[in-house]
């Protein structure tokens, strides 16, 4: 029913459990999209579409292992050096 | 919101403002038992918020407590302006010598409350104001300062009104004025206030209106009367759809998805903001579309909530497509709005180029919203589309309504 | 040149670290020649900052630090709590206050307007989104981000009021877009009781140099546009003024309430129908639909040369 239609999240293998991170992820996403789970960084699917863009996340984690998707814009990608 | 007259009259009468011997009843049963206790000839009253019920029958005079029975039963089962009654008040008749009329509403222009009085009570203020200007006096007074007697007493005497009536009046004219600001009024009115034979004074009716934005702070009084929370009171009754788009707004804390108000036509509206949804809906029937709903979204909603309301107009019976318009806007994010409309035609199995008329909203984050609308195939306008011109699109689009059986909406759901 | 405010104009944000008065702190700190938002006030919050504004615990505070009186405060505090703060502004020198908050109650909003007639401030509001004079200076979230509102609003003659935030701002827009700049243009708020009508920003207005002409936006309920027809015909005012009825359906639903608190029919003189008559009968006039307003007011323009 709820799958994203407008918005991904990829996250890098390399932070999925870094428990600290998660923890701030979960803080710092207006839209709850991160959550700390009992393995470490979880992805709220049904939340995906709510995301607003902001970066935060991005600012948040190390340079490049978070990827916001924008699935309407070819799979544009938030974030992405220039 | 309006208070029932049984209602306004525990109002007067907690401020200190003499009432005739009274009681409220839901049943014959209760009202035989009050006018057993008045013991004396009664009035029974039909206890509605629409106007018109002496002539629909809703005020009935009785001798015997039997008889305010009989009466009683007739008038609880009396549908009045389509509304049942919510019970009978069951009033003591005073022999009146004379009516007076007392009142208090705001003046938007001066900024300030006005006292109303008039020695011509009974009849509707407005009336008299009209045909007999020198039977109506008003003066404004301060928020700042508590109401002090001699301004109710200065109103009445310019009336030439001296003696015990004046005396008699000054205390109960000034306790309205304070009732009015104590409780968050924008309505207080006895009319009539009559005075009897021995030269006292009753509020023989009255009228309160509590201002819904003060309802929080207005608890203890509302709690008192037994007025629930959930209570609107509006001029109509919310309808089912209504109601269902009260819950939408309530589903997250983000925007605001309200006002939804029920129309027959084929055309959806998800339209805001306040003043963007007032002159779309105006716009909408000038160029002779016929709109399925009014409503206003804003203040940013969430994608989930933007979804929420499109789906319920989406299936409303008769709906055949959505225009989705609003002003301008600088806090309301457009690509937020273009998800939920979209999700909400993707999930319901219908194809958004095909269900939404027309998705006119510029503003805030346009460029990306406009990625979206594209890759979905909408039809979608920027500012240099007027709001009435995307009106008139839609309506264009839409045609006239059409029948309601293997509609559109019908092949469009098959198609999934 | 500009009403109300202009680019030396001194403000303060009171509740100035919820949500939307960050961004709104924000957008007008970008805007134009850049707001003098010289302080911010949080109750419990003295010492920090947003966006580079200091906030403090009290009005008082702010007016020491700052040094001097402070002109005006924008108010964006829960409704229960403005009433408050808006005296709070007023006996602590401010001259103009203008109150976003929606849903403050009548009697609140009386005495707010009572004392600040006693202290001679002005307010405008509530329930608005506050003044602009393009490309110099914003006062609240008209307009929003600061790259948006410059998308809509460009300077010029024309003065707009409008008892919807929204509306100023498309308005504006079909304005600009057809030449015709703004002086200033006023969110005046959607209340019943707002701390300026027309009638009394009309004054302002006339006496601006800039103001060749007015545009206003108006809604059913209430006696304002009344007030304002008897203002105009009074004063022989200089400016030709168009002004944009929304709403024309409510005059079939009495007793329901639209689009804003003010906005309910309820007698004869809250109808639609009854304030374009009054408006045309002091020579406003009533335009059909928005985009028809720019050639209306150019109309009038070239008329009076
Ligand atoms: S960009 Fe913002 S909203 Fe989107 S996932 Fe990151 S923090 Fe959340």
């Amino acid at each position: 029913m709820s799958a994203a239609l407008f918005i991904d999240v990829e996250v890098d293998d390399s932070i999925a459990g870094d428990r600290e991170l998660a923890a701030k992820l979960e803080e710092v996403c207006p839209v709850d999209i991160f959550r700390a789970g009992a393995h470490g960084l979880e992805i709220v699917s049904e939340n995906l579409d709510e995301c607003v863009l902001c970066r935060l996340c991005l600012d948040a984690s190390p340079p490049g292992t978070i990827r916001i998707v924008k699935l309407y814009d070819d799979g544009a990608v938030l974030g992405a050096p220039r | 919101m309006r208070f029932f007259e049984y209602e306004s009259r525990a109002i007067v009468a907690k401020a200190g403002i003499p009432v005739g011997k009274h009681g409220f009843a839901r049943t014959p049963a209760r009202a035989r038992e009050i006018a057993a206790e008045i013991a004396a000839p009664v009035v029974i009253k039909s206890q509605v918020l629409s106007g018109g019920r002496m002539k629909a029958g809703g005020v009935q005079f009785a001798d015997t407590p039997d008889e305010a029975a009989t009466h009683a039963e007739r008038v609880l089962a009396l549908e009045i302006g389509g509304h049942m009654p919510r019970g009978v008040l069951v009033d003591s008749r005073a022999a009146v010598q004379h009516e007076y009329y007392a009142g208090v509403v705001w003046d938007g222009i001066r900024k300030l409350p006005v006292l109303l009085f008039s020695d011509m009570g009974g009849i509707d203020i407005e009336e008299v104001a009209e045909r007999h200007p020198e039977h109506v006096v008003s003066a404004h007074f301060s928020t700042l300062r508590p109401f002090a007697d001699w301004q109710a007493k200065q109103l009445i005497s310019s009336l030439g009104i001296t003696g015990q009536a004046l005396t008699r009046l000054t205390p109960i004219v000034a306790r309205l004025a304070r009732l009015f600001l104590q409780y968050d009024m924008t309505l207080a009115e006895i009319n009539p206030l009559g005075e009897l034979a021995d030269g006292s004074f009753l509020a023989l009716d009255a009228h309160m209106d509590v201002e819904n934005e003060a309802r929080p702070r207005q608890r203890a009084l509302l709690a008192e009367l037994g007025v629930g929370e959930q209570e609107t009171r509006q001029a109509r009754e919310p309808t089912a759809f209504e109601l269902a788009g009260e819950e939408v707004d309530a589903q997250d804390h983000r925007g605001v998805a309200g006002n939804v108000t029920e129309f027959d036509g084929n055309l959806g509206l998800v339209i805001g903001a306040g003043g963007g949804s007032l002159t779309l809906f105006d716009a909408v029937r000038s160029c002779g579309g016929q709109p399925a709903n009014y409503c206003e979204i804003g203040g940013n909603p969430s994608v989930a909530k933007a979804c929420g309301l499109a789906k319920l107009v989406l299936t409303k019976p008769g709906v055949d497509k959505i225009a989705v318009m609003m002003s301008i806007v600088s806090n309301t994010r457009v690509d937020i709005v273009a998800r939920g409309v979209i999700k909400a035609c993707v999930e319901l199995g219908y194809d958004p180029a095909e269900k939404i008329a027309i998705f006119r909203i510029p503003g805030a984050w346009e460029e990306e919203g406009f990625k979206i609308l594209a890759r979905y195939g909408v039809d979608y306008a920027d500012r240099s589309v007027s709001l009435h011109e995307a009106a008139r699109r839609a309506v264009e689009r839409i045609g006239p309504q059409s029948a309601p059986v293997d509609g559109p909406q019908h092949d469009a759901r098959e198609r999934v | 040149m500009s009403i109300l405010i202009d680019e030396h104009t001194t403000f303060i944000v009171q509740g100035i670290t919820g949500r939307e008065a960050v961004n709104l702190t924000r957008e007008c700190l970008d805007y134009g020649k850049g707001a003098k938002i010289v302080g911010g006030v949080t109750p419990g919050r003295l010492g920090r900052d947003v966006h580079g504004v200091p906030v403090f615990d009290t009005v008082a505070q702010a007016v020491e630090h700052h040094g001097a009186p402070i002109d005006g405060s924008v108010v964006t505090v829960p409704p229960a709590f403005t009433k408050d703060a808006v005296f709070e502004a007023l006996e602590n020198g401010i001259r103009l206050v203008v109150i976003v908050t929606e849903r403050i109650p009548r009697r609140d909003v009386a005495e707010m307007v009572e004392l600040a007639s006693e202290r001679g401030a002005r307010i405008i509001g509530p329930n608005c989104l506050g003044i602009i004079v393009p490309d110099v200076i914003k006062m609240g979230g008209i307009g929003g981000p600061a790259k948006d509102a410059a998308k809509s609003y460009t300077p010029g003659p024309v003065g707009v009021i409008s008892r919807s935030g929204g509306m100023t701002t498309e308005i504006s827009s079909t304005l600009t877009a057809a030449g015709l700049g703004q002086s200033t243009a006023v969110s005046a708020g959607g209340d019943a009781i707002i701390g300026s009508t027309y009638a009394e920003l009309m004054p302002l207005f006339e006496a601006d140099s800039q103001t060749e002409a007015i545009v206003i936006y108006t809604e059913p309920g209430g006696r304002m546009e009344a007030d304002l027809a008897r203002w105009v015909t009074a004063n022989d005012s200089r400016l030709p003024i168009v002004a944009f009825m929304a709403g024309r359906f409510m005059d079939e639903m009495p007793g329901m309430s639209f689009g804003h608190a003010g906005t309910i029919v309820e007698g004869k003189a809250d109808t639609a129908s009854e304030k374009i008559e009054r408006l045309a009968e002091a020579g406003i006039t009533v335009a059909e639909e928005i985009a028809a307003i720019p050639e209306m007011i150019r109309a009038k323009l070239g008329a009076r040369v």
